[in-house]
């Protein structure tokens, strides 16, 4: 019985020493959940390419992922936003040197009803709709018809991104409907003549009319050049420039089959 | 001591082994939601919470007043019981007392097996197909409102009402109908004065179970019942009751942040209204039960 004991603790023994070189190296990321589900896949098939390289994942929220840098809890800080300059003064009170990587674009389309006439509104008429002062289409050259708002549910990606951009911490109309996905929002659209929402880029399908924002549609083009408004690039934030297997690891995120991945996961290429 | 006595201990000690681990495992899971949903209360006070009108949990500065999403969870429930008590009721009389023997015998399992229906089945159709026809029907702007979620609700309900309300039915003694229709009494009078009343406690038993499946139901109401935040104007407005808001939230609500601890209060909320709900049902079950024969 003793020695059965003895042979199992020694068995573990030896099997965590076996382990040790194949932990290796370990790269942490934390951040923004917006970010999340691209480092997700990334981080996946950068694992299966790598084995020895572990990958430790967690979210969050922007504000965190910088955070994560200045204390030097992660190798790298997801943010959905630039550093603010609060942040880069205690960064260099601390003798940090946070450097941005833009890994990919966000970009959100508003969508309407297929039988719906209007096809570009600007981003003040955007605003007015989401506020609830433009309650009627007629308004803003469509149809009499009154102006069903759908908005996305407070925590998620895309409502953030539609927060900042349209509604300037102003608050959406309580009587808006809110929809849990991407998915549910196109439906909810599809099925209601008077609609509007929003949604990613990624999502928009033939069920509805994507409009175009201030006359400018949303495309990957127009996003990477810079013209769409609604939207915005996605970081990662490192300490210093980045060296080793944090290098190797945004190399490949930048690379082709990295940017495909992105691609993959409903955001826009870089490039 | 005897064999027989000793694997008799062993049998009752394994049961009450196994009705402990079931108390104690929803015990301590009533214990999580306190201790999660308590937090919140260092922020806002009870009377903000749940008389507060505006939800706007990820705003800055944040709102968590949760008295929207309470008047929505009560309204889908009422409305559903409006539509639900009386249908799941009538058929359990219809069954239990007028149908062919032949008849209730295909119509009882049929309604039996539509409770097993899967409420997320119930939640699509209602988005895929009812809301488009509410929709054109009563020509409104949209059809994910408070009276569709109230309609799929009912729907769930109407099977568990009924077949508890025709097990209480068919259990009053044959011997008071008899006895009723030795008087002169029709087959009508005898249901309305006689097995009626001497059911109730049956029916309410069915009416507050079928109701407070209604109350907590989530996937029917997430998908249907449109999730706008506020007082509803009209039948036909959305409205976001409870479980929606907990189920479309928890999922992103960054852990131990107040959000977080938000939603779990309004949990607790829920649970306390399905508890009461539960309680009553069980005061109604005791308090009216037909005893014997002697007591109508």
């Amino acid at each position: 019985m003793k020695t059965g004991i003895k042979s199992i603790i020694i068995g573990v023994c030896m099997a965590m020493v076996a382990a040790i070189p194949a932990l290796g190296e370990e790269l942490v990321l934390k951040g923004s959940t917006t970010v999340l589900p691209i480092a997700q896949k990334v981080a996946e098939a950068y694992m299966k390419l790598h084995p020895d390289i572990k990958i430790s994942l967690s979210g969050g929220g922007s504000s965190n992922g910088i955070k994560a840098i200045l204390d030097g809890t992660a190798d790298i800080g997801n943010a959905s936003r630039f550093i603010k300059p609060k942040e880069v003064k205690l960064a260099t009170t601390k003798g940090i040197y946070p450097v941005p990587h833009r890994i990919a674009l966000d970009c959100i389309v508003p969508v309407v009803h297929s039988q719906n006439t209007v096809t570009n509104l600007t981003t003040a008429q955007l605003k007015e709709i989401y506020l609830g002062k433009i309650k009627n289409w007629q308004e803003v050259g469509g149809k009499d018809m009154k102006i069903v708002v759908i908005s996305r549910d407070t925590s998620s990606g895309t409502f953030e991104v539609w927060e900042h951009l349209i509604m300037n911490k102003e608050r959406v109309v309580p009587s808006a409907l809110t929809v849990p996905s991407n998915g549910g929002l196109v439906q909810a659209v599809a099925s209601t003549p008077g609609a509007i929402g929003y949604i990613a880029l990624g999502y928009l399908n033939q069920e509805v009319k994507a409009l175009s924002v201030n006359s400018i549609p949303g495309t990957p083009e127009t996003t990477r050049n810079g013209q769409y408004s609604i939207s915005r690039p996605l970081f990662m934030f490192t300490n210093d420039w980045p060296r080793g297997t944090t290098a190797d690891f945004l190399n490949y995120l930048l690379s082709t089959k990295g940017q495909t991945l992105v691609e993959e996961v409903g955001s826009i290429t870089v490039y | 001591m005897p064999k027989q006595q000793t694997s008799e201990k062993i049998v009752q000690r394994a049961f009450m082994g196994v009705a402990l681990f079931s108390i104690t495992a929803l015990f301590l899971i009533m214990l999580f939601l306190v201790l999660e949903g308590v937090p919140i209360f260092k922020e806002i006070s009870l009377k903000e919470f749940v008389f507060g009108l505006y939800w706007y949990p990820t705003s800055d500065p944040a709102d968590f007043g949760i008295f929207p999403l309470i008047v929505a969870s009560f309204l889908v429930t009422f409305l559903s019981g409006v539509v639900s008590i009386p249908l799941g009721v009538m058929t359990a009389i219809y069954l239990a007392e007028i149908a062919p023997v032949r008849t209730a015998e295909i119509v009882k399992p049929v309604v039996e097996l539509m409770a097993s229906m899967p409420s997320v089945v119930i939640g699509f159709f209602g988005m895929v197909v009812v809301a488009p026809f509410i929709q054109r029907t009563f020509d409104i702007p949209v059809g994910l409102n408070l009276f569709n979620a109230s309609l799929m609700l009912a729907f769930m309900s109407i099977p568990t009402i009924c077949s508890i309300s025709e097990d209480a039915i068919f259990s009053v003694p044959q011997a008071l109908k008899e006895a009723s229709f030795a008087l002169g009494a029709t087959h009508f009078e005898t249901i309305h004065r006689v097995t009626l009343p001497a059911s109730l406690s049956g029916i309410c038993t069915a009416v507050i179970l079928g109701m407070s499946r209604a109350i907590g139901e989530t996937m029917v109401v997430l998908m249907v019942a449109g999730g706008a935040a506020m007082l509803p104007g009209s039948l036909f407005d959305p409205v976001r009751p409870m479980p929606a808001s907990i189920a479309a939230e928890m999922a992103e609500a960054p852990f131990g942040s107040e959000h977080y601890h938000a939603l779990f209060a309004t949990g607790l909320v829920l649970f306390i209204f399905t508890f009461v709900f539960n309680l009553i049902a069980d005061y109604i079950s005791s308090r009216y039960r037909q005893v014997g024969e002697a007591s109508l």
